[in-house]
Formats: structure tokens, C-alpha cells, sequence
């Protein structure tokens, strides 16, 4: 699926809103690794993910790389969306 | 089935590491440290001191308080994810060194989660077993090494708790328990090099079953999270702790912590948690217990006091 321009930005918004900083332009650049998030913002995201998009992310899918970048967010998305 | 926590007892080894005696060794500042972890210190044993050791002597401090002698228990349990050998574990030496010699004892290789393991089989089995200790030990400092990520975190200590179905200061009430072994190498010992974590995968998985069993397990006992007069948890970090009391919805006071003094002794510190609050004469009301760890491994326990 191509990626969601709309989304893509709603989830920067969220993105910077949970770390306090704008998110990276490189939309694969890693959040964690970068420094961006750190452990414990991470939960954080998800649930912010859960309440912008409507979503509900089962424990199964509580892998961090599937929340490791801004293409990861999306792809998951467009997968459970 | 009635079960009941009749006290708890503690032990922490003397020496005392801060943070500022790691900070080199793992390459971070004190202040790093403290951000991360909420721990500013911590204690670790002695080279020659067991979880065998630590084990007895929370063992003989939760018998004094409790009032009791070793001779009336119908079972230990010793939960330890760190003792030395593999087999047999260290159940059978704290036994003998409380001199137990025909009384059933069971090591529980659970780490983190494993004095709620055993409180929750305690309270099942102490109507036909008698009086149960369960006992967890962990000498952590033997399980790190320079991992900025694991060796902050970790202290050494046990802690001890005191089931019977005979009355006493806090009913049990109910008690959930969870495995799911899909993540278990995200936080694994194997036996020979050190500890594992995968920090962003637990905290993660923490900060979400954490508060769903606590809230699965008041839930079936009709008890508001609001009710809960304290919450002892495993300490793991207190960033995790001041999380779970905001996704219960709860003021953190609730939360009983000592992750700063001791960091996260894995499954001795739920134990040790609750000997020290304990301590404090603590108003009357329902408690919560619960933890999460290896496997992963988690769950929750209500008890309510009976004065």
C-alpha cells in the first residue's frame, strides 16, 4: 500500500507531541536510536496511536520495531487500519 | 479457601553502591542513572554471600515477626532467578538451615515475577499444606556486567512473606496470574554470560499488563483502584511504578517505593517492598501486589486487611 500522507503527518504530530521535539525528516531514521524516545515515552506512543487512529494494539503487537519510525507507524496502519 | 498474609521480613546486604560508583564503570553520569532508573543506590552482597544466605535470613526475619517457629511450616517456597547451581536449587539449602528435614520446599526459577508466583500458590495450597514461607532471593551484582542498560539497575536482597489459613493481619482475596512466552529472550539469564534486556520491549509489555491484571484482579473483587489503601509492586524502575499509579488512575503516594535505596533486587523486592511497608503500620484497607518479569511472566494479588 503507498505510504498515507495524512497519516504520515498525523502520526509526526503525534510523534512530537509525545517527545517534545519535531520529528526527524528521514521517516525511517529510528526514534529510540536517534535519542528522540526513550523506553518509557514509548508506551506513550502507542497509546496516543491507539486514541488518534481509533485502533486497538493487542499485546501481540507490542514489538518496539513496529513503532521504531515514522514508515514503520504508517505501515503498521495500513495494516490494522 | 482462606488464606492469609500473617507478616513479611526482609534482608539487605551492608554494602551500599551509589550511583556515582557505576557511573565510570558503565560509561553514564550519576544523574543519568538517576533519570533512567529512579535508583540512586543499592546494595550488593558479598562475593562470598548466597541467595542461600539472604534467603535464611529474611526466612528467620519474617518467622520473628510473624511469631512463629521454622517447625511449624508445611512448605517453603524460594523463589530465585540467580542462585548459583542449577540443581537442586536453593529451597532445599534454606531449608535445612532453618532446620527443616522432612517439610517440602520448591525453588521457583521465575526471576522478577516470582514472589507473586508463589504468594498466589501459597494461597491455594495453604488450607491442606499449614503455614507456607515464601522466600525470594537474588544476587543480581553476579549477573551484570558493563551493560549501561542492565548493570545501573540491578541490587541483591531478599525478601520473605508468611501465607496460613489460619487468621491473620490481611486476607487474601484473589490473585491473577499470566505467562507468555513469545518475548521470553527479551529479558533472559542463560546461565553463563550476563543478564539480557531488551528495555524497550519490557517497558513496553510492563506498562500495559501491569495495570490490566491489577485491574482484572479487583475487578472480580467488585474494589475500585481508588479503594487501594497501597500498591506494593515489584520494583523495577520508578519511572514504571509513577506510570502504572497513572494509568490506574491513582495518586502515586499509593504507590510504596524503594527502587531508589535498593534498585530493582528482581523478584526479592516485591517482598522487600512489603516488609518495609509493613513496617510502617500501615492504615487498614485493601492492597495490591503485582509484578512483571522474564517469561514474561506477570499477575496481581488483593488482599484486604482484617482489623
Amino acid at each position: 500500500m503507498p505510504p498515507d500522507s495524512t497519516r504520515r503527518q498525523r502520526l509526526r504530530i503525534l510523534v512530537q507531541e509525545v517527545a517534545g521535539k519535531p520529528a526527524p525528516d528521514d521517516e525511517q531514521e529510528s526514534l529510540f536510536e536517534s535519542g528522540l524516545l526513550d523506553s518509557f515515552a514509548l508506551p506513550d506512543l502507542v497509546s496516543a496511536i491507539e486514541k488518534e487512529f481509533g485502533i486497538k494494539v493487542p499485546d501481540s503487537d507490542l514489538n518496539p520495531r513496529k513503532f521504531d519510525s515514522i514508515d514503520r507507524m504508517d505501515a503498521y496502519l495500513a495494516d490494522h487500519s | 479457601m482462606s488464606a492469609y498474609l500473617h507478616g513479611f521480613g526482609a534482608y539487605l546486604p551492608e554494602r551500599v553502591v551509589p550511583n556515582v560508583e557505576l557511573a565510570e564503570r558503565v560509561g553514564k553520569t550519576s544523574e543519568w542513572i538517576e533519570s533512567v532508573s529512579g535508583i540512586q543506590e543499592r546494595r550488593w552482597a558479598r562475593p562470598e554471600e548466597t541467595v542461600a544466605d539472604m534467603g535464611v535470613a529474611a526466612a528467620e526475619d519474617c518467622l520473628r515477626k510473624a511469631g512463629i517457629s521454622s517447625n511449624t511450616l508445611g512448605m517453603l517456597m524460594l523463589s530465585s532467578g540467580s542462585g548459583s547451581r542449577g540443581f537442586p536449587g536453593p529451597a532445599a539449602e534454606v531449608a535445612a538451615r532453618l532446620g527443616l528435614d522432612s517439610t517440602p520446599a520448591i525453588d521457583l526459577p521465575i526471576a522478577s515475577a516470582g514472589s507473586l508466583f508463589g504468594l498466589a500458590l501459597a494461597m491455594r495450597l495453604a488450607e491442606t499444606q499449614g503455614d507456607i514461607l515464601v522466600v525470594a532471593a537474588e544476587k543480581m551484582s553476579a549477573l551484570i556486567e558493563n551493560d549501561p542498560n542492565t548493570a545501573i539497575l540491578f541490587g541483591d536482597g531478599a525478601g520473605a512473606a508468611l501465607v496460613s489459613a489460619r487468621p491473620g493481619r490481611w486476607r487474601m482475596l484473589d490473585a491473577v496470574l499470566h505467562t507468555d512466552g513469545q518475548s521470553r529472550d527479551a529479558l533472559a539469564f542463560d546461565g553463563t554470560g550476563p543478564l539480557k534486556m531488551n528495555g524497550l520491549t519490557v517497558i513496553l509489555q510492563a506498562a500495559r499488563k501491569i495495570p490490566s491484571s491489577i485491574t482484572e484482579v479487583l475487578a472480580r473483587q467488585n474494589i475500585s483502584a481508588q479503594q487501594v489503601t497501597a500498591f506494593l509492586l515489584h520494583q523495577a524502575n520508578l519511572n514504571l511504578v509513577t506510570r502504572v499509579a497513572k494509568s490506574l488512575g491513582v495518586d502515586p503516594e499509593k504507590m510504596f517505593a524503594n527502587v531508589q535505596r535498593y534498585g530493582n533486587t528482581s523478584s526479592a523486592s516485591m517482598l522487600i517492598a512489603a516488609s518495609e511497608w509493613a513496617d510502617t503500620n500501615p492504615e487498614p484497607g485493601p492492597i495490591v501486589f503485582s509484578a512483571f518479569g522474564a517469561g514474561f511472566h506477570w499477575g496481581a494479588i488483593v488482599a484486604d486487611s482484617t482489623a
